[in-house]
């Protein structure tokens, strides 16, 4: 039962990458940018999730993915031209099938009745004869549309020898198979008995073995291959049917699978036997047959190339499937934890050196340097395996931004640039729906209506382009659109109407895009179905920050708006400052630092209680003692022997930590504290410096939460801080 | 003793607290190894002592003399972690010393006695006469904090 799951497991990925390969086509060829290959490939993609899903009997997957292939096998054949309007269809049917593999999938049941309509609707489009509602039932030859590639026109010779074809009935073909296998055939634990079988069972066979190649005993070699075999061959079956049987085996020995005109082999030999009885019995002249013959020769002769040729086509398609392997999830992760442990390793080794004052010119020292060149190299590549190319969700987009427009009745094109650029799975994984949100907010709120449109001068269809680059080390992600751009009015009285503002506030452009982050904002006058419930550009700051990325918006009224996001290549490493707080080492996520400096004793305010606040550039910012707030000390830190490190929170809030000193930045693998332990508040993560130690990696978030409740806790004067809080 | 005894024989590892023997299942047991500087918690019991590196993972240290109710352990070199697997997760044992491998039967083992505190009664599962000395079985299912003492 788990073998089946496994498959079935594997058939539903492998589903997923067909209908990436069917949307990509489907676009290509809206883009006219594509030639007959594209319908072939889309028209395969279609057909392979059709036949996986027969395999494990996925009725409405199948029924739906048959009549998608037959309007596929339409345009293909040239039938019908793959207009704007057909194509348009076909992308909902793709829509459509990636919802039924989905709901196929979580073991569901989809609609009957929306499948009928759109099957329905392919079926108008491409002046094929209704179904009606009746249930399409597919038809009892699936292969039958592609095995048509596979048939070759045979041209049937006519011997008039009644007696003879009497023997065979008429419907029947007629095969010679020579089967020959190779050492390596045994190798591989195959048993021609059970390919003989098989064969068997497509008709009636006579088989005969050839064992003129065995040896004398003292010569043979136990693992040769000596036999061969010939099978003649009646049955109703084509020459596939047959050829699939060896399918396994292809490789491993030779096959030759000939079609004869009657159940007599057709050497000449053989042949010229069967004229001169003929030729005794009747008065056929025999001139006639030979051109006959010759052309029988021929014929076998190009069949036999064109097996050939097909069996090396097989063979090219096979090296082109060894170019990827499926892995396990955990055996990559696991490999990644071990080379994250050579390195760490090596930092603990090259420092021991460092410190037994062994010179860096010696051989001791450089080795060590070059096994520091391959450890990174290792790394490097090991995390490569993780990172995958950003197309499929850049595609899932574009069937965001089709559903969007149409619920908005806007017209809008998707233009995706830097699409085979790669970052680590997980951050693809937690990509999807930020940037859905995003899609969703500039259709909705950023593209105009075709008329505004119209009369502001743009052109009717709106445009938003998605980006993606790596720039110094991390992976930068840009939607822009060319909309109306931030109505900042409009966004400045709704945060002022929620209260998220004061009224005489005094903000810069910049300051006022911004705002749409806050959480609760929204200034959509309608609620629709898509955005304007106010969870929108605050959940998609939040999660890009928890991604360890950022999100900054550029907005130019009348041109559009453009988000920015800079995101790490991966989870497993975070880039960080790291600090001192009463001789232990805390990091600090550079994502969350705003700037660090030496504070002045002027500058830094006791508010009561263990309250401080230090004045930056006019505006104060509550100091938070790391020291004190992780427990590290009772007494309140001297700013004099401090530095701080000013970090921006979820929000707008700024806060200033109070740390002993800065000691570098630099990337570090993150380890989970509740793996072997559990949560522990105000701490994100560890890590595992040079030294071998481990050090903590601070939650700042959490960490400003906790002085917060201390704060209450110590002291009544809340509200006074709380002001100084909101800047 | 009994017939049953020869079947459920089990190995045990016994170490010293304070000068006083406790022993564990051998089969918990994944590595000996010598104290290393601990990273200490924020916001954690007493009796954990902090977080170490083994081997690229990133495991509790938990001092055994603390958390059984004895005397706070001032670590040096000569004190040892012992590495053992509770259920999923990997927790190192700082004591003073592994001090021997028992063989025992499970009626060798006795129950833990009535007087005993509410503290041993939460680790001890039975205690052991050997050559005279007496050595508490320890149990380590609840040797980590729970939710409610990290919070509190």
């Amino acid at each position: 039962m788990d073998t089946m799951a496994a498959i079935k497991q594997t058939f539903f990925q492998e589903c997923e990458e067909q209908l990436v390969e069917l949307e990509s086509g489907l676009l290509a060829l809206d883009d006219g940018s594509s030639g007959p290959d594209t319908v072939n490939a889309v028209f395969r993609a279609v057909h392979s999730i059709k036949g996986g899903a027969g395999a494990f009997g996925l009725e409405q997957l199948v029924r739906f993915a048959h009549a998608f292939e037959t309007a596929l096998d339409l345009v293909r054949a040239g039938k019908i031209a793959p207009t704007k309007p057909i194509l348009k269809i076909m992308l909902s049917a793709a829509d459509m099938l990636a919802d039924l593999v989905r709901v196929a999938r979580e073991d569901g049941v989809a609609d009957d009745a929306e499948i009928t309509r759109m099957v329905q609707q392919l079926e108008s489009v491409c002046g094929m004869p209704t179904s009606g509602t009746a249930e399409k039932t597919p038809p009892s030859k699936p292969n039958a549309i592609v095995s048509s590639d596979d048939d070759f026109d045979f041209i049937p010779i006519q011997i008039s020898l009644e007696d003879l074809i009497d023997a065979v009935p008429i419907s029947q073909n007629c095969f010679q198979v020579t089967f020959d296998p190779k050492p390596g055939f045994y190798a591989r634990a195959n048993e021609p008995a059970l390919l003989l079988r098989d064969l068997a069972g497509l008709g009636e066979t006579n088989v005969t073995c050839d064992t003129s190649r065995i040896p004398s005993l003292a010569e043979l070699d136990p693992e040769g291959a000596y036999l061969a075999w010939t099978v003649k061959l009646h049955t109703d079956k084509d020459e596939k049917t047959i050829r699939d049987i060896f399918e396994f085996v292809e490789f491993d020995c030779e096959i030759t699978i000939t079609e004869l005109a009657s159940d007599e082999e057709f050497d000449t030999a053989a042949f010229s036997q069967l004229l001169s009885v003929a030729s005794g019995q009747s008065d056929m002249p025999p001139e006639p047959v030979e051109p006959k013959l010759e052309k029988l020769a021929a014929e076998i002769q190009s069949r036999n190339e064109e097996a050939n040729a097909r069996k090396n086509e097989g063979a090219k398609a096979f090296n082109q499937a060894g170019a990827t392997i499926r892995v396990d999830l955990e055996r990559v992760e696991r490999l990644i934890d071990l080379v994250g442990e050579l390195v760490i390793n090596q930092a603990i080794l090259s420092q021991r050196v460092a410190e037994a004052r062994i010179a860096r010119s010696s051989a001791l020292a450089m080795g060590l340097d070059d096994l520091e060149q391959l450890s990174r190299e290792i790394q490097d590549s090991v995390m490569a395996i993780r990172a995958q190319p950003v197309k499929p969700i850049f595609q899932r987009m574009s069937r965001v931004v089709r559903e969007a427009a149409d619920m908005t009745g806007k017209s809008v094109t998707l233009q995706c640039d830097g699409d085979t650029t790669e970052v680590d799975k997980t951050v693809i994984e937690r990509l999807t729906d930020p940037l859905t949100h995003m899609i969703r907010n500039a259709i909705d709120h950023g593209i105009e209506k075709p008329e505004a449109r119209l009369a502001a001068g743009k052109p009717e269809t709106g445009h938003i382009r998605l980006a993606a680059m790596h720039r110094s080390g991390r992976v930068v992600i840009e939607i822009s659109d060319d909309g109306g751009g931030i109505n900042r009015e409009r966004v400045r009285s709704a945060a002022i109407s929620k209260g998220l503002i004061e009224p005489e506030a005094q903000l810069s452009d910049e300051e006022i895009d911004n705002l749409i982050f806050l959480p609760g904002f929204s200034t959509a006058s309608t609620v629709t179905d898509m955005s304007g419930r106010g969870v929108g550009m605050d959940v998609v700051k939040r999660s890009i920050q928890a991604l360890g990325g950022r999100i900054a918006i550029s907005s130019t009224p009348g041109k559009g708006s453009s988000f920015v996001m800079s995101l790490p290549l991966t989870l497993a490493v975070l880039d960080g400052m790291i600090v001192s707080v009463h001789e232990e080492t805390l990091i600090v996520p550079l994502t969350a630092i705003v700037e660090t400096l030496k504070p002045l004793k002027n500058d830094i305010y006791d508010m009561g209680g263990e309250s401080r606040v230090i004045r930056i550039r006019d505006t104060f910012v509550p100091l938070i003692d790391i020291g004190r707030v992780l427990g590290y000390r009772n007494e309140a830190a001297d700013p004099d022997e401090c530095v701080v490190v000013l970090i921006d929170l979820e929000g707008h809030a700024r806060r200033a930590l109070l740390v002993d000193t800065i000691q570098g930045q630099r990337q570090v693998v993150i380890k989970s504290l509740e793996a072997n332990y559990r949560r522990v508040d105000g701490i994100a993560a560890a890590t595992i410096l040079g030294d071998g130690r481990v050090a903590l990696i601070l939650d700042v978030d959490a960490v400003v939460e906790n002085a917060n409740v201390r704060a209450h806790a110590q002291t009544n004067n809340v509200p006074l801080l709380e002001t100084a809080a909101a800047e | 003793m009994s017939n049953r005894s020869e079947s459920s024989s089990r190995e045990l590892i016994a170490f010293r607290i304070d000068g006083r023997e406790f022993c564990v299942d051998i089969m918990q047991v994944r590595d000996i190894r010598g104290w290393t500087p601990a990273t200490p918690l924020p916001h954690s019991p007493p009796y954990v002592r902090g977080v170490i590196n083994l081997r690229g993972a990133v495991l509790p240290v938990i001092d055994m003399a603390t958390r059984l109710g004895f005397r706070p352990t001032e670590p040096s070199v000569r004190h040892v972690i012992m590495v053992t697997q509770v259920e999923q997760q990997i927790i190192g044992l700082l004591v003073d010393a592994v001090s021997d491998i028992l063989t025992v039967t499970e009626a060798d083992i006795q129950p833990t006695p009535d007087l005993a505190s509410e503290l041993a009664k939460l680790f001890v599962r039975g205690v052991l006469a050997i050559d005279g000395r007496m050595i508490s079985l320890i149990a380590l299912d609840h040797i980590l904090p729970t939710q409610e003492a990290v919070a509190a």
